[in-house]
């Protein structure tokens, strides 16, 4: 892996969080590039919000070396906040103010004078859709629109690096799509984004480049394609048999395929060509209830490391 | 060549940038300003009805260095301080409370360059603000009424906000250790005592002396001593005792509650 804490806006070797005897991050290598979307995928657990929290400075790092554009969490943690846009896992709005004084105040708290945290305030309206909504209360806004807010306060003071944890995560289809298309913006303008997630169609959208983490490590490293490329086939067959079938297949399905992996209510078989699974198993007189020829996703991958789906 | 600028030593406790918190305050009490105006009102009730209708009955009681004062001008600098007091763990408790494990304000603003040290200061620096204001209404009405009968009273402003600082701060490192509403219970255990047995209402002669001594030991005793000494003018060493115990007590609750905050807040 390349990258120095001089070359790298994030830099981490052997990083490593502990509570007590639990270990939450176990000795994880990492480097993020300036410009880069750079994802940590994973189930709930893995250590992902440990990992971001460090980088973000307000969780002191147990063991390891990070450093972020060069500065040491230990001890120039104002230093790096300041140039830092942080969208936590849940909202921590200030719901004694209302929209626009959320955004304001938060520019206060940057040292900004109070005329350009109203100037970006508005401007921050804009982009996140609230400007309808900058008198109003936090509290009565719908889930989407909160996250846009966070979204938008963590960016008042223009961060060059943001840190987005689980950033859609309760968020119906619509409010994901808006808000992926307001992140692809800011890479677009030159922002690193490092974000959490455990939604591989997230990750896949977003990230140049990511890691997946299980139980406090980093298990493989790559762009979405190559991870796909190195880790599973081009394409999945998914046969779905009727109740009690899967249970007495005993081999039938055997060579079919390069891999095959048997969930709960379903067998997956990886192979270049799926659609020629899926009649090599016809031809073997198996009757599957519904057969899904698709492409490889991280899902895929993540399944194929460590045996479990992402979201359970 | 010139030499880099020095940066300041940092000072003990946050920074300049705790101000940011302050500002804050006033913007949530810019929607709801009514409830500081009410804090204003409890010392007056108490000094009207205590110090002016139990005041005619009582007459005089011997005042600092033992010369025979009025009993509203007794009471009247027993009440600021006390009033000081309750405003300060008001704020510092419920309120400081709810910011910490409810509303979770802290932790986002940790994530900005303010420090937990910064909050410390900042919120316990508003609770001085607010206890200002209520000093200042009390010293006004005092001189309308008539107990103004000393240049030393403009210092009792000052020795206010010190009992307002050393509460808060002792109060904010108690509530660090909360862990639900009903502990608050405790606090009121401590302060409702005090508030009626640090020699407020009455002079420390009517105790036997084991209880006078323990009384002495309190810190609203000091609180009450202190302005009481500068309202009527009698100033002398045990002033600067009292205002050394205050002084003393908040320095170490913000210690303890700079610390607390890192623990809670940065895990």
């Amino acid at each position: 892996m390349p990258g120095s804490p001089e070359s790298s806006l994030i830099h981490a070797r052997g990083l490593t969080k502990r509570f007590g005897s639990f270990t939450a991050v176990d000795g994880v290598d990492f480097d993020v590039a300036p410009g880069e979307a750079f994802g940590f995928l994973g189930p709930n657990g893995a250590g992902k919000t440990s990992t971001m929290r460090m980088i973000g400075c307000v969780s002191p790092v147990t063991d390891g070396t990070l450093t972020v554009r060069g500065l040491d969490p230990r001890t120039d943690g104002p230093e790096i906040r300041a140039r830092l846009g942080v969208v936590p896992q849940q909202d921590t709005l200030d719901t004694e103010l209302t929209v626009r004084e959320n955004l304001v105040l938060y520019g206060r708290y940057f040292g900004l004078p109070r005329a350009e945290c109203g100037r970006r305030a508005d401007e921050l309206l804009g982009f996140a859709q609230l400007t309808e909504r900058q008198n109003d209360e936090v509290e009565p806004l719908s889930g989407g629109m909160k996250r846009r807010l966070t979204i938008a306060r963590a960016l008042i003071n223009q961060p060059d690096l943001l840190l987005l944890d689980e950033p859609t995560t309760g968020l119906d289809p619509q409010a994901r799509h808006l808000l992926w298309d307001r992140l692809y913006r800011l890479k677009q303008r030159g922002v690193t984004l490092v974000l959490t997630t455990h939604y591989m169609d997230e990750a896949e959208q977003l990230c140049d480049r990511l890691v997946v983490m299980d139980k406090a490590k980093i298990v493989a490293e790559g762009s979405p394609r190559q991870l796909i490329d190195r880790y599973s086939t081009r394409e999945v067959t998914e046969l779905r048999f009727g109740p009690g079938v899967q249970e007495r297949l005993d081999g039938q399905l055997d060579g079919l395929a390069d891999r095959i992996e048997h969930l709960a209510d379903r067998v997956l078989l990886y192979a270049d060509d799926g659609e020629a699974v899926a009649v090599a198993a016809h031809e073997r007189g198996l009757n599957p209830e519904t057969v899904l020829v698709r492409r490889s996703t991280l899902e895929d991958v993540f399944l194929r490391l460590t045996g479990r789906s992402l979201v359970e | 060549m010139t030499l880099p600028l020095r940066v300041a030593p940092p000072l003990m406790f946050g920074s300049l940038r705790a101000f940011r918190l302050i500002e804050r305050n006033l913007y949530v009490y810019r929607h709801g300003w009514i409830v500081i105006v009410s804090g204003f009102f409890e010392p007056l009730f108490y000094l009207l009805s205590i110090g002016f209708g139990l005041g005619q009955l009582v007459g005089t009681v011997p005042g600092p260095g033992g010369t025979e004062i009025p009993y509203q001008l007794f009471i009247a600098p027993a009440l600021l301080a006390s009033s000081s007091m309750n405003g300060a763990v008001t704020e510092a408790t419920l309120n400081f409370f709810f910011k910490l494990k409810y509303q979770k304000t802290f932790e986002s603003i940790l994530s900005t360059p303010l420090s937990t040290a910064d909050i410390a200061l900042g919120e316990l620096g508003w609770a001085l603000i607010r206890g200002a204001l209520y000093t200042g209404g009390f010293l006004v009405v005092m001189v309308a009424l008539g107990l103004g009968v000393s240049a030393w009273l403009l210092l009792t402003l000052p020795a206010a906000l010190l009992i307002s600082f050393a509460f808060g701060a002792v109060g904010m490192a108690a509530t660090s250790f909360m862990r639900t509403w009903q502990d608050f219970d405790l606090i009121q255990l401590v302060v409702l005592p005090m508030f009626l047995f640090s020699g407020t209402f009455y002079p420390l002669d009517a105790y036997p002396e084991p209880v006078r001594l323990l009384v002495q030991l309190t810190p609203l005793y000091h609180g009450v001593d202190l302005v009481r000494s500068l309202a009527v003018g009698v100033v002398g060493p045990s002033t600067v005792v009292h205002a050394a115990y205050l002084t003393v007590m908040g320095v170490l609750g913000l210690l303890i509650v700079s610390r607390r905050l890192d623990k809670l807040l940065l895990r």
